[in-house]
């Protein structure tokens, strides 16, 4: 309680004087802005953003970058659904389900389900870190990498649920995607690997080129290849912008289980974005109905308001250990510590006592914050809507040149242009042969972190396998990951005899 | 209050200038993201060249990759003989090069400045039942791959700290179990979750903590106590290992010695100035300013010392 009070009389004080209220506004509105824009992302704009520091008071400036930071969610993902170029790596999961809809006429709705779920998240776990910061950010110490990487293994046994209608075609996604994950160099003993002498590989391959490479790129050509002598006219758009009842009923309950899932796993050391955005989708599309389960694959909304709902409270999360411990989870947070130490405050276990305004002037912040990027967000989605009106050269025409101008943004280099449309032609291949693309990303994103723990893991305790079992906490974790990957087909086994009998 | 005396500052530092030309455009590439030590130097750099009236306006440029190597790989293709383009590099860069074998080496640059230093220290967990060196040391004397050592990444200035003080032990620095960290958060956080038992890190970076008393500080890589430093010395305590990180600034190959020396004037006068002092005592940078020859004699020692300690470990291909 002690801290709602320094909420209310600290914090929303401070937050809401005008000049600060200007501040989150301009923040939330860049951060949307630059969140469509594919390449650039909130690590680099902050980045842009810093010198600002130099003439605007710390509780403005902090406000207004915490703005671009989840304005960049809200945004990235608009271009992920409408078109399938996901910007950030937290939003590659919302164009699977999101962009199917939008091509069936259901842009309003996917897009208003990922704002509102969003803002939903956004508000939990701002909750959520005013109340407990400091208790999550001790506990998620004790998770080092044996936990993390029992984690992962969950993270693997909860996606292989995804890997399509052919499990076979699934595997082989899979381990591409692991193996194009191990392009560079190793941390632990830094040798590089299938880098073949290239230089611009040793830090492997940035996940935005790989992931607008398979969708952007590898939807093009494909469509430029078949769907262009089908009949034209596909995508009619049917004029609701808004969400229906049923979008409503079907949506709650992933928002809350997306925002459990990601909060979580922001506030971890190893966590990241990536990882509960993969959980809640697989997540909904084991518990959705029958019917929505049957949608999976050509459009759940479900699909789309999970992992949205995950990647905002995962945002949220990385402040808790940023705020306690001043530990930077994220890029994004690692430049935010850095805007700290412009004004000499240096976050960490003594910054809610000495700058008690601050701390709690920026979480208040994030509660307006929120309810601003709903405000601007859900009026845009007509607007936005209307790019799907665009002729069909043309809006492929411009998903390519946006796919490329954001490899390029990434590091200007001629170099990932050439990775782009490599991979594009991969992305075009698996379509064409129906591979799925899901287990491709997963197994690149989780399956290089994967290593790293289980590397850390056998370093730090010299090879002790039985690690993962002694430590209860991962004992835990791995119990529920074997009773993944078994209860199911026990279940339909039950089922069956059940029927027979 | 502060803008005045800083614009007092620069009118006192321009006067003596008055008579040079002021350069339009500089650039200076950051072989690295937006937020790291590389892009701080780099920004610090350039705002204490525009305040000092040197340059007009700077352009910094942000190329991450390979610990700098992909960063210094396109300054030497693309600003051949500029005379107003700086590199920044340091000793991370040079357990890159040695690490990845990389195609790009000190040798394509022109040294013109070393800025700044750093110290090392070397952090336990509170929960750590070593209260001194002596007490790591004799534990991993005894036990080598059981006293896992956290740090940056592998050939790094923190693996080559680790590894020195393992050769100082009397145990081959190919039993060090150490455990590299990237972006320092998670190594800090496996130090502070008990994780690890040892973390090596720059002191600026983890003042705070010693400070909050979340971690308990050993000793610290500098030859003699500073006063502002809470924390004994490494090598008072009998391990004999003196070590720190620098970052300097390059300037592009085939600029004459004319240009060269002019640059030189340049660093130096912006490295004197009161934004760089400024920022200097924020980061609790050591005032480690050398330039030219002796800076190319100190950079070829390091790159021995550093190339020696790379082969040890088995690092690289």
């Amino acid at each position: 309680m002690e801290s709602l009070n320094a909420l209310f009389s600290l914090g929303f004080a401070t937050a809401l004087t005008p000049a600060n209220l200007l501040w989150a506004l301009l923040g939330c509105t860049l951060g949307t802005a630059i969140g469509v824009l594919p390449g650039i992302g909130p690590a680099v704009t902050v980045a842009l953003l810093l010198p600002v520091t130099q003439s605007v008071d710390p509780t403005g400036a902090l406000i207004m970058l915490a703005g671009v930071y989840y304005g960049a969610m809200f945004g990235g993902s608009t271009t992920s659904i409408l078109l399938n170029t996901p910007g950030e790596a937290g939003s590659i999961v919302s164009a699977l389900e999101g962009n199917k809809m939008a091509k069936a006429g259901r842009a309003g709705p996917a897009l208003s389900t990922a704002a509102i779920g969003s803002f939903i998240a956004g508000s939990i776990a701002t909750v959520l870190l005013t109340l407990l910061a400091p208790i999550i950010a001790g506990f998620a110490l004790q998770l080092g990498p044996v936990e993390t990487f029992s984690l992962m293994m969950m993270t693997f046994a909860a996606v292989s649920a995804v890997l399509g209608n052919s499990p076979l075609k699934g595997f082989i996604a899979l381990m591409l995607g692991l193996a194009i994950g191990l392009i560079g160099i190793e941390p632990q003993s830094g040798q590089s690997r299938f880098t073949f002498g290239l230089m611009p590989l040793i830090d492997g391959i940035d996940i935005v080129v790989i992931a607008m490479g398979l969708f952007a790129v590898g939807e093009t050509l494909y469509t430029a290849t078949y769907e262009n002598k089908m009949k034209a006219g596909l995508e009619t758009l049917t004029g609701r912008f808004w969400m229906t009842k049923e979008d409503w009923k079907r949506s709650w309950k992933p928002w809350l289980r997306g925002t459990a899932i990601g909060f979580p796993f922001g506030t971890l050391p190893a966590g990241g974005t990536e990882m509960p955005t993969f959980l809640s989708y697989s997540a909904e599309r084991k518990l959705a109905s029958p019917e929505a389960q049957k949608e999976f694959g050509k459009g759940a909304i479900e699909g789309v308001a999970g992992p949205e709902a995950a990647n905002n409270a995962a945002v949220t999360g990385t402040l808790v250990p940023l705020l306690t411990l001043g530990i930077p989870t994220s890029a994004t947070a690692a430049i935010m510590l850095s805007a700290f130490q412009q004004y000499n405050i240096v976050p960490g276990p003594l910054l809610f006592d000495t700058n008690p305004e601050l701390v709690w002037g920026l979480i208040a912040s994030l509660y307006i914050g929120n309810v601003m990027l709903l405000v601007l967000n859900l009026p845009l989605v007509g607007l936005w809507v209307q790019f799907l009106k665009v002729p069909r050269p043309l809006l492929y025409g411009g998903i390519l040149l946006l796919a490329t101008m954001g490899a390029y943004a990434l590091r200007q280099s001629w170099f990932d242009l050439m990775l782009l449309y490599i991979i594009g032609v991969l992305g075009f291949l698996m379509r064409r042969y129906d591979f799925p693309v899901v287990p491709l990303i997963v197994g690149l994103i989780v399956g290089p972190m994967a290593e790293k723990h289980f590397r850390r893991a056998m370093s730090i305790h010299q090879g002790d396998l039985t690690v993962f079992l002694t430590h209860p906490i991962s004992l835990a974790i791995l119990v529920v990951t074997a009773a993944i990957l078994i209860v199911p087909p026990l279940m339909k086994r039950r089922q069956k005899m059940l029927q027979a009998a | 209050m502060k803008l005045k005396t800083l614009l007092v500052s620069c009118l006192v530092a321009l006067a003596p200038m008055a008579a040079q030309a002021q350069v339009e455009q500089f650039k200076i590439m950051a072989p690295a993201n937006p937020g790291g030590g590389f892009d701080t130097i780099a920004r610090t750099l350039g705002e204490a060249l525009q305040a000092s009236g040197q340059v007009k306006s700077v352009v910094v440029e942000n190329k991450a990759g390979a610990g700098g190597a992909i960063g210094m790989a396109q300054f030497v293709n693309n600003e051949k003989g500029n005379p107003n383009a700086l590199l920044v590099a340091g000793a991370v860069t040079v357990g890159a090069l040695e690490t990845n074998k990389s195609p790009v080496n000190f040798g394509m640059v022109t040294p013109i400045s070393r800025l700044m230093g750093e110290f090392n220290v070397i952090v336990v967990p509170t929960a750590s039942p070593y209260k001194s060196i002596k007490d790591l040391m004799a534990a991993y004397k005894a036990n080598p791959g059981a006293v896992s050592i956290g740090g940056g990444s592998a050939g790094g200035i923190d693996h080559i700290m680790a590894s020195l003080m393992s050769e100082k032990a009397g145990v081959d620095p190919d039993k060090l179990n150490y455990i590299p960290f990237a972006g320092g958060g998670e190594g800090k956080a496996a130090v502070l979750g008990n994780q690890i038992a040892a973390y090596i890190s720059g002191y600026g970076e983890l003042a705070d903590l010693i400070k909050a008393g979340k971690v308990r500080a050993l000793g610290i890589s500098a030859a003699t106590r500073n006063p502002d430093i809470p924390v004994p010395t490494i090598r008072e305590q009998g391990t004999d290992v003196v070590v720190y990180n620098w970052r300097g600034v390059f300037a592009p190959p085939g600029i004459n010695a004319a240009q060269k020396a002019q640059l030189i004037k340049m660093v130096e006068t912006a490295a004197k100035s009161p934004t760089w002092k400024a920022k200097a005592e924020k980061f609790e940078w050591l005032d480690m300013l050398q330039s030219g020859d002796s800076f190319q004699t100190f950079l070829n020692e390091d790159i021995k010392r550093t190339a020696v300690t790379v082969k040890k470990l088995k690092l690289g291909n």
